[in-house]
């Protein structure tokens, strides 16, 4: 598994804020994603009451996801698939590992997938002599550059052309050193021949699911490049791998689902390959795997059944929530110092390494709504974020400064005529100090505010005092 | 696994008639809210699919019948300077065409190879709904044809044209035993936004899918 950064997230963030091209990378793509989702929902009329169908088909399904996951797993095998159930990370690399040597492979092509990153695959596979090649544009670069993906749908969203360029030199060697990469499309040229090359030679493929059908035994990816339809078609065998919550009951359930996926992530009417994948290939077939294996990665999830995180379960991994996120505007992906970054990964990345490990991702929020505004499945993102920051304090992992200060706060606020009349010398005070500028470049106490942006002065006046004013004349009832 | 899920649940094994309950949902498998947008004549339905193609960076030659097929693919291909040589699904359909009333047309009968640039797949359904080909694998229809080579071409029957993908899938369930190994829903070429988030044609799959939609009697 990957090492965690997060403790780390306000160093990160600072580091990000403070990288050029990561800035130039956010200040380019974050509005392009946001528009075109918008011009997708324009175009969907009933888009509102799917998210609403979507939230309970996701809700049923967990209700009763040990049924679905049962008749799953038999109609997998029934097509002549193999399940394997992995608990743990530990179990699910194996079971990787096992099949891969099991077919005496040396390479293993792979779609995108971001259990596959949390597992920490490539790594395991690598250190037994296997080679995987991520094909996917985006993890291909990434794997070239030794990154971890910025984006849950756009791994090399943190990159410029330039680096596309360098990287491509650096690791293509054997190609002229003095070729031109005149435009984008030079890039995407030159990725498609080397990797078609993988996908030949390749003796197993894997790939995600973004959905498992319980009611076909069908696993069902969803990509716009084509690299995970290669990866499941060509090689001899095949592996998926998923974790618990992508079931759904019914092939219409999916189709529900789709119609909100691709809208959400890439604002598409629809991705330009979505696969169902049922069992090995079936006599007569001129193509297709022989072995069709799932490895079933519960990794944590089903701990969050029955607590106030199994919305979080839900999920469809769309991205709409970072690519509406001011705070992953500003930063990126990286800082978020694990696998899945922005508000999901805000959520999900506690309950998945813990939150004395990833406490300051849930305080890394505006609060500002947009991530459940613009959720498929109406995750409240905000409200478990907050039951984060509760955990967290209940377990007295805050820092002290800021539980004294929480309990300072407190202290007031239990005694409402003590509080208004605190509020008020500050806000007199204040308001008396900073009349000339009418904001605060610098105030003791407050560095953490000032250090960013400039305080706006009090007028001199509280909110309790004005309101109250309103109200004697009338303007408020 | 499980029993952790139960314990989160807070339940054992469901009872009975719940479990009766849950399959019955699956056998009749119900369909959910479905755009109002195809539900259209099946004129309408054609046009909505055809302006979806285009919208998705797809062509579509529309021909009256299966024996103008040969000079629509040929024409298409002179058009965009491709090769004659195609590898061609052995689907009964595509066999039916009288091929050699255009002999520079060169056929060959299989799964597409890694030298292959042009293939020939027949659809087993259209979806207007977003301009959607629904491929199902069997040994008439492999599934490399779509994937492949650069430049795909796709018959479809206009009588084999829906509004709704629910539609499509319930044709499939009809008319196929189970569920086949591989059932690609395709909308238009291959492409990538991975490069500094801009879209671009031709990633891994096709650079080109090109539709020849027949207008059958049945439509």
């Amino acid at each position: 598994m990957h090492i965690a950064t997060s403790p780390a997230f306000k160093e990160n963030a600072h580091h990000a804020l403070e990288d050029a091209g990561l800035q130039k990378a956010l200040a380019r793509s974050g509005p392009s994603f946001i528009a075109r989702r918008t011009a997708a929902v324009a175009g969907l009329p009933e888009f509102e009451q799917l998210r609403d169908i979507a939230r309970d088909i996701k809700n049923h399904t967990l209700a009763n996801l040990d049924f679905y996951l049962e008749t799953w797993a038999d109609n997998v095998e029934k097509s002549g698939g193999k399940v394997h159930w992995c608990a743990t990370a530990d179990e699910a690399r194996d079971a990787v590992l096992t099949i891969c040597q099991a077919a005496n492979a040396r390479t293993v092509t792979k779609g995108k997938s971001m259990i596959s990153e949390e597992l920490g695959i490539n790594d395991h596979l690598e250190r037994h002599g296997i080679t995987p090649v991520e094909t996917d544009l985006g993890e291909y670069i990434i794997q070239l550059r030794h990154e971890l993906p910025s984006h849950i749908i756009a791994p090399a969203f943190h990159l410029n052309l330039e680096d596309w360029e360098d990287s491509f030199r650096k690791s293509h060697t054997d190609l002229p050193a003095d070729r031109v990469f005149h435009e984008r499309r030079d890039i995407l040229t030159e990725a498609r021949t080397k990797l078609r090359q993988k996908f030949l030679a390749a003796d197993v493929g894997i790939t995600g699911a973004n959905f498992l059908i319980a009611e076909t035994g069908s696993s069902v990816i969803v990509t716009n490049e084509g690299n995970g339809d290669l990866t499941q078609t060509l090689p001899r065998v095949h592996i998926v791998l998923a974790s618990i919550e992508k079931m759904v009951p019914t092939i219409e359930d999916c189709t529900s689902l789709l119609r909100v996926l691709a809208r959400s992530a890439t604002g598409q009417d629809f991705s330009v390959y979505t696969t169902f994948s049922t069992g090995a290939r079936r006599p007569g077939d001129l193509d297709g795997p022989d072995e069709y294996h799932v490895v079933l990665v519960d990794n944590g999830r089903s701990a969050m059944l029955g607590t106030e995180f199994q919305e979080m379960l839900r999920c469809i991994r769309c991205a709409a929530c970072m690519n509406h996120c001011p705070v992953y505007g500003a930063v990126g992906g990286h800082a978020y110092g694990w696998v899945y970054p922005g508000p999901m990964g805000s959520v999900l990345t506690p309950s998945l390494i813990g939150v004395n490990q990833a406490g300051h991702l849930p305080n890394a929020s505006t609060f500002c709504g947009k991530c459940e505004n613009v959720c498929p499945v109406k995750i409240p993102l905000p409200k478990l974020m907050r039951h984060w920051r509760e955990r967290e304090f209940e377990r007295h992992l805050t820092p002290p400064v800021m539980r004294t200060n929480l309990a300072l706060w407190a202290y007031f606020a239990r005694r409402p005529g003590l509080y208004r009349l605190a509020t008020r010398t500050a806000a007199w005070t204040l308001g008396l100090l900073g009349r000339k500028h009418g904001r605060f470049h610098k105030l003791p106490f407050a560095t953490g505010w000032t250090g960013g942006r400039d305080l706006p002065a009090p007028e001199g006046d509280t909110f309790f005092a004005r309101y109250a004013r309103e109200q004697r004349a009338g303007r408020i009832r | 696994m499980l029993t952790a899920i139960r314990r989160g649940l807070r339940r054992g094994p469901l009872p009975a008639d719940q479990a009766a309950m849950l399959r019955g949902r699956m056998a009749s498998h119900p369909r959910h809210l479905i755009p109002a947008r195809s539900r259209l004549s099946h004129a309408g339905q054609i046009n909505l699919f055809v302006a979806n193609v285009e919208k998705e960076f797809g062509s579509v030659a529309r021909v009256p019948d299966l024996h103008a097929v040969p000079d629509a693919v040929a024409t298409y291909l002179a058009a965009q300077n491709l090769p004659t040589d195609i590898v061609m699904a052995p689907h009964p359909d595509l066999q039916s065409i009288p091929w050699d009333t255009r002999p520079l047309l060169h056929l060959r009968e299989g799964r597409a190879e890694a030298s292959d640039l042009v293939s020939l797949q027949h659809a087993f359904a259209g979806i207007a709904e977003t301009g959607t080909l629904m491929l199902p694998s069997a040994p008439q229809r492999p599934t490399t044809l779509n994937l492949l080579a650069d430049t795909e071409i796709v018959l479809l029957r206009a009588s084999r044209l829906v509004g709704a993908y629910e539609e499509a899938w319930d044709l499939l369930r009809t008319e196929h035993d189970g569920m086949p190994r591989n059932v690609m829903l395709v909308t238009g070429p291959s492409r990538s936004a991975d490069i500094e988030q801009t879209l671009e044609l031709g990633a891994h799959g096709p650079r080109r899918l090109h539709v020849v939609l027949v207008e059958d009697a049945a439509a």
